[in-house]
């Protein structure tokens, strides 16, 4: 749901202390409060436990980015000091082209889509994770 | 150059462009329509349109040009510029849409409260705006003037113009469509010759792009010298020319070698490396590895773009799209380079290698239709790149510009903002025309690096970010890219290991910016702000929690 600020996000400066916001109650919506909706309220009103939930939803998907940052950091960043101390590897022809040709000007691109398709598919998988902690709170 | 398409394919370009602004325009209703396209933009055209707008001049153009100067080594040009946006999936993208914030200022104030980090944030989004158009006003210039003969002025003034125009009376919508329009006309500009060129290639027998004796002329070439320098030619004889002078080689001729004249020869060429230049080469390739990676992420008009999608599983979504757009493009740009190689060797004597892409299809398929009408495409394809390029940075810049200087939020505001933020960097075009396109965006990334990317991380990663550590780290780290950028620019040249820590400095600004702002936000632990979980919730928690 995106937000109801209301103004042009040029203005979108938010104010620091938000005004609470009006709550729409709608008489169906009754029957199903209960622990789910309070631990969305300890989420928004910042209590212990919403702390801790947030904290490792943070955690669980920095963790994530970090890992496969190494992977590309270990599967790109490696190839300048490789080819540095291995010059011979360098020389290794593929179809007739140099193996650096092919890494960098074509290999490369394939890799980083994977690895980005791969980031988005467990960073949402962490998220639904999450979100079924909040409205399940007994399982 | 007397190829009758190019006028009309550039005339068709800006005239699809100006009227795709106003279908746009005619949507755009409301201030909100305007400026961000009221967030009803889809994910593929978004991410066509983010694509269209960041492939600039220095892809286009310059990549193949340094391919053809350097070889292998600038190969990370390319995979840096996709890689930026792996690194901005992975640490900004989804926390940023949801902070719903519309430009690097908004998230200053968002995530720290705080106006005068958010103005220090505008100057540095203005200045990393206005040097990256500078370039490509003079892309425009120069590519017009090597394929119509025009003078250089005209190109930087019409590319201006059209742009400043185009931003102005469309706003963000118009601008989405059209940068949509301009990457697929940009990857066709180049495909569709490179099929004809590779083809044309095979059936020359496979000359070799890097001969073991020295490259050769293909066919009988004129060369005309701008500047004095000494040929060296094969048989070991040497030449004195001077401005003006015609040189005439036959075909099967050696390529002289120019003294001075920077460019790879050889297995220097072929191979990674530089056998002259050891650690520094590799300090300087690891350094632009690093300001491609992370710069990405703080480009401003990339940032805006990220307003446009509906919630921060979709910007995620669009991001990846991004990624395999912008690779699938990058993958023609070294054809050409290599290409280049074998036939317009002529431009390794003139220095002006960024024309490689605009004038291979004629050298390699003659003058004749095909070659014409290829030559043609590729022509308004660059121009595609300076036009959407320029509009998406005019509009970050002009949007900073109202927001918060002229402080004047509507649809007048805006377009004065545009007409001011336009008008300087074609000034600025008109003065300067030395710069090399591709090495002052590699700079504008660096800058980039160096101040928005830290703020950024850290930002949506460590509830221990003050304000005046954000600040202290973007004036050291942005400070000394800034710096080291206008020594470039405008300073004496240097050589040995200061002209390497100059040239390419993210190496060691972008370490510097992280550690100041951390450091400084450590020792001012009182000033956090006080709603930092409510903040981390809503960057990281998916919209579906929201109340």
């Amino acid at each position: 749901m995106a937000e109801h600020d209301g103004t042009g996000p040029a203005a979108a400066p938010a104010p620091a202390d938000p005004p609470p916001r009006r709550v729409r109650i709608v008489l169906g919506e009754v029957g199903r409060r209960g622990d789910a909706d309070r631990l969305r309220t300890d989420l928004a009103e910042q209590t212990q436990i919403g702390e801790a939930l947030v904290r490792g939803l943070v955690r669980a998907q920095l963790a994530l980015a970090m890992r496969l940052a190494v992977v590309v950091v270990v599967g790109l960043g490696s190839l300048p000091m490789l080819f540095a101390i291995a010059p011979g590897v360098a020389e290794i022809k593929i179809v007739g082209v140099n193996l650096p040709w092919l890494l960098l000007g074509v290999a490369a691109f394939p890799f980083l889509v994977a690895v980005g398709l791969t980031y988005v598919h467990l960073a949402e998988r962490n998220e639904q994770d999450f979100v079924a902690l909040v409205r399940r709170p007994e399982r | 150059m007397t190829n009758p398409y190019v006028i009309p394919a550039l005339v068709v370009v800006t005239l699809v462009t100006v009227a795709i602004g106003f279908y746009g325009l005619k949507l755009a209703r409301t201030t909100s329509d305007f400026l961000v396209a009221s967030r009803t933009v889809s994910p593929s055209w978004n991410a066509a349109a983010i694509s269209g707008e960041y492939l600039s001049a220095a892809s286009f153009l310059g990549i193949a040009g340094l391919i053809l100067k350097y070889g292998v080594d600038v190969l990370w040009y390319p995979v840096g510029f996709a890689a930026g946006y792996l690194a901005l999936l992975l640490f900004v993208a989804a926390p940023l849409r949801r902070s719903g914030a519309f430009t690097l200022p908004d998230f200053c104030e968002i995530r720290l409260s705080s106006r005068r980090l958010r103005r220090l944030a505008t100057v540095f989004v203005i200045f990393i705006g206005w040097f990256y158009l500078l370039p490509q006003l003079q892309g425009a210039g120069l590519t017009l003037a090597t394929v119509t003969g025009a003078p250089y002025p005209l190109g930087a003034l019409l590319v201006g113009g059209v742009v400043t125009a185009n931003v102005a009376l469309g706003g963000m919508r118009a601008v989405t469509f059209v940068q949509a329009f301009q990457y697929w006309l940009k990857l066709t500009a180049l495909a569709v010759p490179a099929v004809f060129l590779a083809m044309q290639w095979q059936s020359d027998g496979r000359p070799p792009v890097s001969p073991p004796d020295g490259l050769t002329f293909t066919q009988a070439t004129t060369v005309v010298v701008e500047r004095s320098a000494t040929l060296n030619y094969a048989d070991g004889r040497t030449e004195q020319v001077t401005p003006g002078t015609e040189l005439t080689f036959a075909a099967g001729d050696r390529v002289p070698e120019v003294s001075g004249a920077e460019a790879d020869r050889g297995a220097a060429w072929l191979l990674p490396g530089d056998p002259d230049r050891g650690d520094q080469g590799l300090f300087a390739t690891y350094s632009l590895i690093l300001a491609t990676f992370l710069g990405t992420m703080g480009l401003p008009h990339v940032l805006v773009r990220f307003y446009t999608n509906p919630d921060g599983a979709a910007a995620r979504r669009t991001t990846l799209v991004v990624l395999a757009l912008v690779g699938l493009f990058y993958l023609f740009p070294t054809l050409y380079g290599v290409l280049g190689r074998v036939y317009t060797p002529q431009l390794l004597m003139t220095g002006r290698s960024d024309a490689v892409v605009v004038l291979l299809p004629e050298a390699a398929l003659g003058g004749g239709l095909l070659g014409q009408l290829l030559a043609a495409l590729v022509a308004a394809g660059a121009f595609a790149a300076f036009l959407s390029t320029s509009s998406g940075l005019l509009t970050s810049v002009a949007g900073a510009v109202s927001t918060d200087v002229l402080r004047r939020n509507s649809v007048r505001g805006f377009r004065l903002a545009t007409l001011v933020a336009g008008a300087v960097p074609m000034v600025l075009a008109l003065n300067v025309s030395g710069l090399d396109v591709s090495q002052v965006v590699g700079l504008a990334f660096a800058v980039a690096a160096s101040s928005f990317c830290p703020l950024l991380v850290l930002g949506i990663w460590w509830r221990g970010l003050t304000d005046a550590g954000a600040a202290a780290g973007i004036v050291a780290g942005g400070g000394a890219a800034v710096g080291a950028v206008l020594w470039t620019v405008l300073g004496p040249p240097l050589t040995g290991w200061p002209a390497v820590l100059v040239a390419q400095p993210a190496a060691w600004t972008v370490p510097l910016a992280f550690a100041v702002m951390m450091l400084v936000s450590v020792v001012t632990r009182r000033r956090l702000p006080g709603q930092v979980n409510a903040l981390m919730l809503r960057l990281h928690a998916p919209e579906s929690l929201r109340p």
